[in-house]
């Protein structure tokens, strides 16, 4: 009898964008909507004064370290968690095609997005 | 001779339009472009912001066009739907025992949702006052 | 007085003669408390004996009647005529399994992954790297500790789960629903030492990885046992054993 080969088992890493998705999709659920309804609707149809919507008040928050990174983090992690979804959709619609660059056009635009968003915060400083 | 041969059923790619359910599942996942967009819109205002006053209330402006006002109407519709479904799905990932007992998933959704009140409260409140 | 009537489609399919699955339908004295599977029974003693269709227990409990009703994945003996008529009904062999003959399918694919994952328990060793013999004791469970695997060991392998998951339609390689939950059940336990060989089948891609999270698995499972929050439980594992992994490579 032969000896059965033991399967050879490949780690996936999806963990590292199952982590970043999930993360984003936290913070997608509790704080997309009010912020949707706040910069697209309320402010832009006048139903709320600016208030602290302003110029000078955003912009001195955006050059503090923590308004820095909350902005960041406002921006940048939907993307992460959206990214992720639209990359495993294009699976269940079936797109086949080069499964590899998928995944690097997916997670590489929220990569440059986050990197963008990141450089203009700095140059703020 | 073996007579069996299994007969295997194609997929069809519109396989998701084909049952409610599954209907309902790329809706939720296609809230995923809507959001991507607006993550997108507020890059650009991060730019604007940076560019300086004028620049900045350019980008405020142009949130007023009709065109944007729907995008947002829409995109705000399917952020909420991510939200309710992300919430109805939050206890089957939660695995937190009670003196042996899981915690009832009914805790685990309301908490969500009460979280969910107090942070859109609070931002609004940060907003205006 | 007359009989009421429930029209049938039946998704037919014979090997020896057909090389397509073709619809044949059959009229069947309608009554509140008849079955789908007495239905079939029904079709099989009456109007057409060549029927083909897996039943045992009629009590929810053998997994052997699985089938698509309107669609939907079901048991044909919990399921109820009642809650279609006076619509019609159409059934067919189960989503995302190769059709055997009429309602049969081949589920070698779904019994061989049941296997893969080790579905016992897997004893720790002793000192002598042998197996933990019963002469060196029992092994011990609190109610609380059962409890926590509980819900995940009702699996009757019924397959509803399998037909349900786009997933596994889509790459038959995903390990599917009631396979990872039945693997949750045994790392769950407390008597099995097998985990670390199980996390290498989660791990994969085609481990819990392959899973989007539908849901739908949950939704048609006849016994509550909720397989879409096993697999979850199973990412937020894979993800620690992730972390480890980083940091103490093998």
């Amino acid at each position: 009898m032969t000896e059965q080969k033991e399967k050879k088992y490949i780690r996936s890493h999806e963990p590292i964008f199952w982590g970043l998705f999930g993360a984003g999709g936290m913070l997608t659920a509790f704080l997309t909507p009010v912020m949707i309804l706040i910069t697209g609707l309320l402010i832009p149809l006048g139903i709320i004064d600016k208030g602290n919507f302003n110029y000078q008040t955003l912009h001195s928050f955006a050059t503090s370290w923590y308004g820095a990174a909350i902005v960041l983090v406002l921006v940048a992690l939907p993307l992460w968690h959206t990214l992720h979804r639209i990359f495993h959709a294009l699976h269940d619609l079936g797109v086949k095609r080069g499964r590899d660059w998928q995944q690097v056009l997916c997670y590489g635009f929220a990569f440059a997005v986050s990197v963008f968003t990141f450089t203009i915060l700095l140059q703020m400083f | 001779m073996s007579k069996r041969k299994p007969y295997t059923r194609e997929l069809p790619t519109d396989w998701w339009m084909k049952q409610l359910f599954y209907t309902k599942y790329m809706l939720r996942e296609g809230s995923s472009v809507l959001i991507s967009i607006y993550s997108l819109i507020l890059a650009w205002g991060v730019l604007r912001l940076s560019q300086g006053e004028v620049a900045f209330n350019g980008w405020l402006e142009a949130l007023q066009n009709p065109f944007a006002i729907l995008l947002h109407l829409i995109a705000l519709v399917f952020a909420l739907y991510h939200t309710i479904t992300w919430f109805s799905l939050a206890p089957k990932a939660v695995d937190l025992w009670i003196k042996g007992k899981r915690l009832d998933d009914k805790v685990i959704i309301s908490g969500h949702y009460a979280a969910f009140i107090v942070a859109t409260v609070l931002c609004l409140l940060i907003i205006t006052l | 007085m007359n009989q009421k009537i429930i029209e049938i489609d039946i998704l037919r399919y014979r090997p020896e003669e057909d090389d397509h699955p073709f619809t044949q339908t059959f009229d069947v004295p309608y009554s509140a408390d008849m079955s789908i599977l007495e239905a079939l029974q029904y079709i099989k003693d009456h109007l057409d004996s060549s029927i083909s269709f897996r039943w045992s227990c009629r009590m929810a409990i053998c997994g052997s009647c699985g089938l698509m009703v309107n669609g939907v994945p079901k048991l044909g003996c919990k399921a109820f005529l009642r809650d279609y008529f006076p619509k019609r009904i159409s059934l067919e062999p189960l989503a995302n399994f190769p059709i055997e003959r009429d309602l049969v399918v081949v589920m070698d694919d779904f019994i061989n992954k049941l296997e893969e994952i080790k579905p016992y328990i897997i004893p720790e060793k002793n000192e002598a790297g042998d197996k933990k013999c019963l002469s060196e004791g029992a092994y011990k469970q609190t109610p609380e500790q059962m409890e926590k695997y509980r819900q995940f060991s009702m699996c009757i392998n019924c397959g509803l789960c399998y037909a349900a998951c786009p997933q596994y339609a889509l790459d038959k390689k995903f390990i599917g629903p009631a396979a990872l939950t039945l693997l949750a059940r045994y790392n769950r336990d407390n008597r099995d030492a097998g985990s670390a060989e199980r996390m290498k089948i989660v791990n994969q891609e085609e481990g819990v990885w392959g899973c989007t999270f539908v849901g739908y698995c949950s939704v048609v499972c006849p016994k509550g046992v909720d397989p879409a929050a096993a697999i979850q439980l199973l990412k937020v594992e894979s993800s620690k054993d992730y972390l480890i992994g980083m940091f103490k490579p093998e």
